[in-house]
C-alpha cells in the first residue's frame, strides 16, 4: 500500500502494465523527457526507452488514428490527449474508424486514449471540456471516468488490457487534490462495474468523477440533517452497470443524477430515461439531474465558480429531492 | 517491441499469401526493379481484370443488384495496378475506391469482392459494409472508408508498429487530388515525414472530384510538390503508363523500406467514368474526356506489349474470355447467397473474448 495522489496511481498504473506487456506503449505531445502537460508519463521514459514512450506531431487525429493502426497490428497503444479538449480534433478518427472497426471487421481494437477533463483549473472554454456525452452517443467505445487513485489505477489497467477502444477520462481538478491508499500489486478495477462509495438508504445519486467527490461531501452534510445519501460512482459510463443503478434505486425510491459536464444530452439524460423505463413502479420522486448549464466553460473565477456544480449545490439538490 | 499480435478470429498478419483468381500476386521479380516479361503480362491481366470487374458491378447496378453505389476505377487501372505491383511480401495496402486493381495485385479475390459488393452473407465484413470497405489482415489489405482521409493515420500506425518491430515492410496509400485537402492527410504526412514511417502516398489526380475540377481544388501545378512541405520526395508520373507508375512506386517503396521516409507519388489520368453510376458527369467537356479516351491505360499498355511481341491478339481474346467467365460465375454464386440474417445487425459492436 501506498498513498497515492489521483494523478501519481495514473503514472502507476501505466508504469505496471508497461512493466507486465512488452506491446503496451504510450503516443502523445510532450510525454517524453517533459513528462506530459501534468506529468501524467513522469519518468517513464527513462525507464521504457523512446520507443514506448513517443512523443508525436501536433496532430490529434494522427495520434488517435496512429494508435489505432499500431492496435490494429498486434501492439496496445496509449495515447495521451494533452487536454480532453482537444479530441475533438481526432473526433473522427474515433467515431468513425475506432469505433467502427470492430463492427465492420471483427478485428479488436486494444487501444486507449487519456483524455484530461474538466474544469476548476481556471482552464477556460478550451481547457475545460468534459467530452464524454460525444462518445457516449457512439457504438464501439468504451468510456471510463475514474474519481479516485484507486479507481485510476485499476482502471488504467483494465482499459489496457481491455481488447476494445477505451476512453479513459480522467479528471484534472483531482490530480492532485485527492491522495489515498492503493495497494501496490496488481489489481484491476473492472470495466462496467459501479462502485457504492457511501450507502444509504433515503436517495441515491448516481455520479462518476469530479462528482463523486461533491456528492460525498453533500450526503455528509445531508446525514447531519437526518437524511441518508447513498452515493454511486458509476466508473464506467460505458457500457454502465445497469444492476448497480437498479437496485440502488430500488432500494432509495429516489434518484439525483450529477456530472459536471453540461445537463442537455449529458449521460445524466440516458441515466434518467433508463431509471424511468426500468424502475419507474421504485420510484418515489421524478429524476433529478445536476449540472454544468448548456453554455461553454468560462474563464473568469466568478463566472466558472458560478457554472460548476460543487458540495453546495449537490447538498440543495438533495434536500429538495428529501422534501419531495 | 515484443510481436505479440492480439487475437483475432483470423490469423495474425501473414504477409503477402497470395489467393484469387488472378495468379500470383508479385511474380518474381529482378532485385532491381525491372520487369521480366511475366511480369508485364501480369500487370495487364490485373488491369483487364479490373475492368471486367468493374464493368459487371456496373450492369449489376443497373439491374438493381448493387447495394448502394458502384463506384469504378476506369481510367486509373495503370495507377492502381502498377503501384500495388511495386509491393512485396508482407507490405501493406491501403487502397481507395478508385483501386480495385491494387486488391487484386495483392492477392484478394473477384469472390470476396463481389461478395462485398453484394452485400451477401459470408462477405468479409458479413455484410456490414460494402465495396472495397473490409479489412483482410492475412491479406494485409486495409481497406478505406468512406470519409475521405481517414485511413492515412491509421497507415501510420501501421507504419510505426513496422518501425518500432524493426520489420522491413512497406505501407502503401492513396488519395484523390479532392481528398488531398483533407486534415488527415496533412497530419498523416507531418507525422510519417518527422517519425520516418515507411509509408507511400500515390495521390490520384483524375481531374475530378466528384463534380468539382482540380482548378478549385488546389492552385499548385503538380499535387507532389506538396511533398517538399513536409521535406518527403515527391513525384508526378503519367498514370496512364503503368510502367512509369510502377517505377516510380517502387522507388518510393524502396526508400520507404530502407527507412527513409515516406514520398509522394502523384498519379495524373482522368477518371473516366461519373463519380458513380448515378453520375453521368455531364459537367465533364466532351473534349476534354475525349482528350483522355485517347490515353486509355488498357490500350495503351496493350500497344507496348504487342509492339514487344509479349502480346498477341489471340492471347488478349482467351484472357478476356477467361477473366470474363470466372467474374460471370463468381457474381452468379454470389446472387445465389443470401444477405445476412437480420437479428445479426447488433452483433459485434464491441469484440467479447471468449470466457476465461
Ligand atoms: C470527408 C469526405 N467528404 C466528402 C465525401 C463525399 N465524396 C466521396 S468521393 C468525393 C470526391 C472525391 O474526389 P477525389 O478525392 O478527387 O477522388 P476521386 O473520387 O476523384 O477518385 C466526395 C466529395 C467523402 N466521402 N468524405
Ligand atoms: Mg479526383
Amino acid at each position: 500500500m501506498a498513498m497515492l495522489t489521483y494523478i501519481e496511481a495514473i503514472n502507476e498504473g501505466l508504469r505496471d502494465e508497461m512493466r507486465l506487456d512488452p506491446t503496451v506503449f504510450l503516443l502523445g505531445e510532450d510525454i517524453g523527457a517533459y513528462g506530459g502537460a501534468f506529468k501524467a508519463t513522469k519518468g517513464l521514459l527513462e525507464e521504457f526507452g523512446a520507443d514506448r514512450v513517443i512523443d508525436t506531431v501536433l496532430a490529434e487525429g494522427a495520434i488517435i488514428g496512429a494508435a489505432t493502426g499500431s492496435a490494429l497490428a498486434g501492439l496496445k497503444p496509449v495515447a495521451e490527449m494533452q487536454f480532453s479538449d482537444f479530441v475533438s480534433n481526432g473526433f473522427n478518427q474515433l467515431v468513425n474508424v475506432t469505433a467502427k472497426y470492430h463492427y465492420r471487421n471483427f478485428i479488436p481494437v486494444p487501444m486507449v486514449v487519456r483524455l484530461p477533463s474538466g474544469g476548476g483549473i481556471r482552464g477556460g472554454p478550451f481547457h475545460s471540456a468534459n467530452t464524454e456525452a460525444w462518445f457516449f452517443h457512439t457504438p464501439g467505445l468504451k468510456l471510463v471516468a475514474p474519481s479516485t487513485p484507486y479507481d485510476a489505477k485499476g482502471l488504467i489497467r483494465a482499459a489496457i488490457r481491455e481488447p476494445n477502444p477505451v476512453l479513459y477520462f480522467e479528471y484534472k481538478y483531482l490530480y492532485r487534490h485527492i491522495k489515498s491508499e492503493v495497494p501496490d500489486g496488481d489489481y484491476e478495477v473492472p470495466i462496467g462495474a459501479a462502485d457504492i462509495k457511501r450507502t444509504g438508504s433515503d436517495i441515491t445519486v448516481i455520479t462518476y468523477g469530479t462528482g463523486v467527490h461533491w456528492s460525498l461531501e453533500a450526503a455528509e452534510t445531508l446525514s447531519r440533517e437526518g437524511v441518508e445519501v447513498e452515493v454511486l460512482d458509476l466508473r464506467t459510463l460505458m457500457p454502465f452497470d445497469r444492476k448497480a443503478v437498479l437496485s440502488s434505486v430500488e432500494k432509495t425510491g429516489k434518484v439525483l443524477i450529477v456530472h459536471e459536464a453540461n445537463l442537455t444530452g449529458g449521460v445524466g439524460a440516458e441515466l434518467s430515461a433508463f431509471i424511468g423505463a426500468e424502475a419507474f413502479r421504485h420510484l418515489d420522486a421524478p429524476v433529478r439531474r445536476l449540472a454544468s448549464p448548456d453554455t461553454p466553460v468560462p474563464y473568469a473565477p466568478p463566472l466558472e465558480d458560478a457554472f460548476l456544480p460543487n458540495a453546495q449545490k449537490t447538498a440543495e439538490a438533495l434536500r429538495s429531492l428529501a422534501a419531495y | 517491441m515484443a510481436t505479440r499480435v492480439t487475437t483475432n478470429k483470423k490469423s495474425p498478419p501473414a504477409g503477402g499469401r497470395t489467393r484469387g483468381s488472378a495468379g500470383p500476386a508479385a511474380a518474381a521479380r529482378t532485385p532491381n526493379g525491372s520487369l521480366a516479361k511475366s511480369d508485364l503480362l501480369a500487370l495487364y491481366r490485373y488491369m483487364v481484370l479490373m475492368r471486367e470487374f468493374e464493368d459487371t458491378i456496373i450492369r449489376l447496378y443497373t439491374q438493381g443488384k448493387i447495394v448502394g453505389g458502384a463506384y469504378t476505377g476506369n481510367g486509373n487501372e495503370a495507377t492502381a495496378v502498377g503501384s500495388a505491383y511495386a509491393l512485396s511480401d508482407g507490405d501493406y495496402l491501403f487502397p481507395m475506391h478508385r483501386d480495385m486493381g491494387a486488391h487484386f495485385v495483392r492477392g484478394q479475390s473477384v469472390d470476396n469482392l463481389m461478395l462485398m459488393h453484394l452485400a451477401r452473407k459470408g462477405s468479409l465484413t458479413e455484410g456490414r459494409d460494402g465495396t472495397g470497405h473490409y479489412t483482410d489482415r492475412d491479406l494485409r489489405i486495409f481497406g478505406n472508408i468512406s470519409h475521405l482521409g481517414a485511413m492515412l493515420p491509421v497507415a501510420c500506425g501501421i507504419g510505426l508498429a513496422v518501425k518500432l518491430r524493426k520489420e522491413r515492410n512497406v505501407v502503401m496509400t492513396y488519395i484523390g487530388d479532392g481528398g488531398s485537402n483533407v486534415g488527415e492527410v496533412h497530419e498523416s504526412l507531418a507525422m510519417a515525414s518527422a517519425m520516418r514511417l515507411p509509408l507511400v502516398l500515390v495521390i490520384e489526380n483524375n481531374q475530378y472530384a466528384y463534380s468539382t475540377p482540380v482548378s478549385r481544388q488546389f492552385i499548385v501545378e503538380r499535387l507532389s510538390s506538396r511533398a517538399a512541405g513536409y521535406g518527403i520526395p515527391g513525384k508526378t508520373v503519367d498514370g496512364t503508363d503503368v510502367l512509369a507508375v510502377y517505377h516510380a512506386c517502387r522507388e518510393a517503396v524502396a526508400r520507404a523500406r530502407a527507412m527513409r521516409g515516406p514520398s509522394i507519388v502523384e498519379s495524373v489520368t482522368m477518371r473516366m467514368h461519373g463519380h458513380a453510376a448515378h453520375d453521368n458527369a455531364w459537367y465533364v467537356p466532351p473534349k476534354e474526356l475525349a482528350a483522355w479516351k485517347r490515353k486509355d491505360p488498357i490500350a495503351r499498355f496493350e500497344k507496348v506489349l504487342t509492339g514487344k511481341g509479349v502480346l498477341t491478339a489471340a492471347m488478349k481474346k482467351q484472357l478476356v474470355a477467361e477473366l470474363r467467365s470466372g467474374i460471370e460465375k463468381s457474381a452468379a454464386a454470389a446472387l445465389d447467397l443470401p444477405y445476412p440474417p437480420a437479428e445479426d445487425a447488433l452483433r459485434g459492436v464491441f469484440f467479447e473474448p471468449p470466457a476465461r
